[in-house]
């Protein structure tokens, strides 16, 4: 598979992502400079970690306008899998990709440590190879991870499947407690309506190797690619190939 | 003419920083210091002699970038 990763000007976790998939997975990875305007050829587009425009007025509201964005939209639109992860969470969320927005954290604090959460939807192209109610642990590292979106919208992700991942204790509960940042309703990931797009504030491809002592992240880049292999064998079946 | 942007948090969104300002107003003794919000202040020169030209696109600099109208909202004053 091609995987292209966006780096913005401050992104500093676009090797990560690129070490994952092409060094422990195996597939082709492009990396992205934001200018590019046109993506050919890719099967899933990663925006990765970091510090975009040095969070400048907010977290993610310049790159979001990044001249690559345009083509992140079309790709998203004809439903190509994105995956935003941490910054790009915030990106995709400023960018309209994903509904909401996100706060400080309520603490004021950057929170950089591992925590659990529990994969509250195991069907979407993201969290496939999990179980559905797995917990997992896996670290954050974030000043601005504080989910917030209005109540209408809420139910409609609740009742929609939208909320992939929610922070809970090692047990799987979910609690205040197991919330390290005020993200509303304990929102570590979702998904957008069609089941495409991606956030997540946690960091998988920061453990997605056993040399790391955590690898429970790579079930999201392996759910990715299961989900793609399927839908080329679809099409080469349909002819589109 | 110059614009004076002031952008803060909606009310009823919860302002972890104001109410960390409060506490210390608090602690230095202003027992008469409540409800503090932050915000941010900016300052643009817009190059348009028409004022509601101006206006328009000191607005619309608002809904696009300046402001995330989901949690916050915006205000702001043209003058010369």
């Amino acid at each position: 598979m091609k995987i292209g990763v966006v780096v913005f000007p401050g992104s500093n976790c676009d090797h990560d992502c690129q070490h994952i998939f092409k060094d422990v997975l195996g597939q082709y990875v492009e990396m992205i400079w934001h200018k590019e305007t046109l993506l050919a050829g890719l099967d899933a587009i990663v925006l990765p970690g970091g510090f975009s425009y040095g969070d400048y007025l907010r977290t993610g509201a310049i790159a979001r306008f990044s001249p690559v964005m345009g083509a992140v939209k079309e790709f998203a639109k004809k439903g190509g899998l994105v995956l935003g992860i941490c910054n790009g969470f915030q990106i995709l969320l400023e960018a309209g990709l994903l509904p909401g927005a996100m706060l400080r954290n309520r603490s004021l604090h950057f929170i950089c440590k591992d925590v659990s959460v529990k994969v509250e939807n195991a069907a979407t192209s993201f969290t496939s190879a999990y179980e559905s109610g797995q917990v997992l642990k896996i670290p954050i590292a974030h000043a601005d991870g504080n989910y917030y979106t209005d109540p209408v919208t809420l139910a409609s992700m609740q009742a929609n499947a939208q909320i992939v991942l929610r922070y809970c204790t090692p047990d799987g509960k979910v609690t205040p407690e197991a919330n390290p940042n005020g993200s509303l309703d304990n929102i570590a990931g979702i998904v957008n309506a069609a089941g495409n797009v991606l956030g997540m504030m946690p960091h998988p491809e920061r453990c997605a190797e056993a040399v790391l002592g955590n690898d429970e992240g790579k079930l999201i880049f392996l759910s990715m690619l299961e989900g793609l292999k399927g839908n080329k064998k679809q099409l080469k079946m349909v002819g589109a190939g | 003419m110059k614009a004076k942007i002031h952008v803060t948090l909606k009310q009823g969104i919860l302002d972890p920083q104001g109410k960390a300002i409060e506490h210390a107003l608090d602690s230095l003794g202003f027992k008469n210091a409540g409800n503090v919000r932050v915000g941010k202040y900016m300052e643009v020169d817009v190059n348009e002699t028409d004022k509601a030209k101006a206006d328009a696109a000191v607005k619309a600099m608002c809904e696009k970038l300046l402001a995330n109208t989901i949690v916050e909202e915006y205000r702001y004053e043209l003058a010369g």
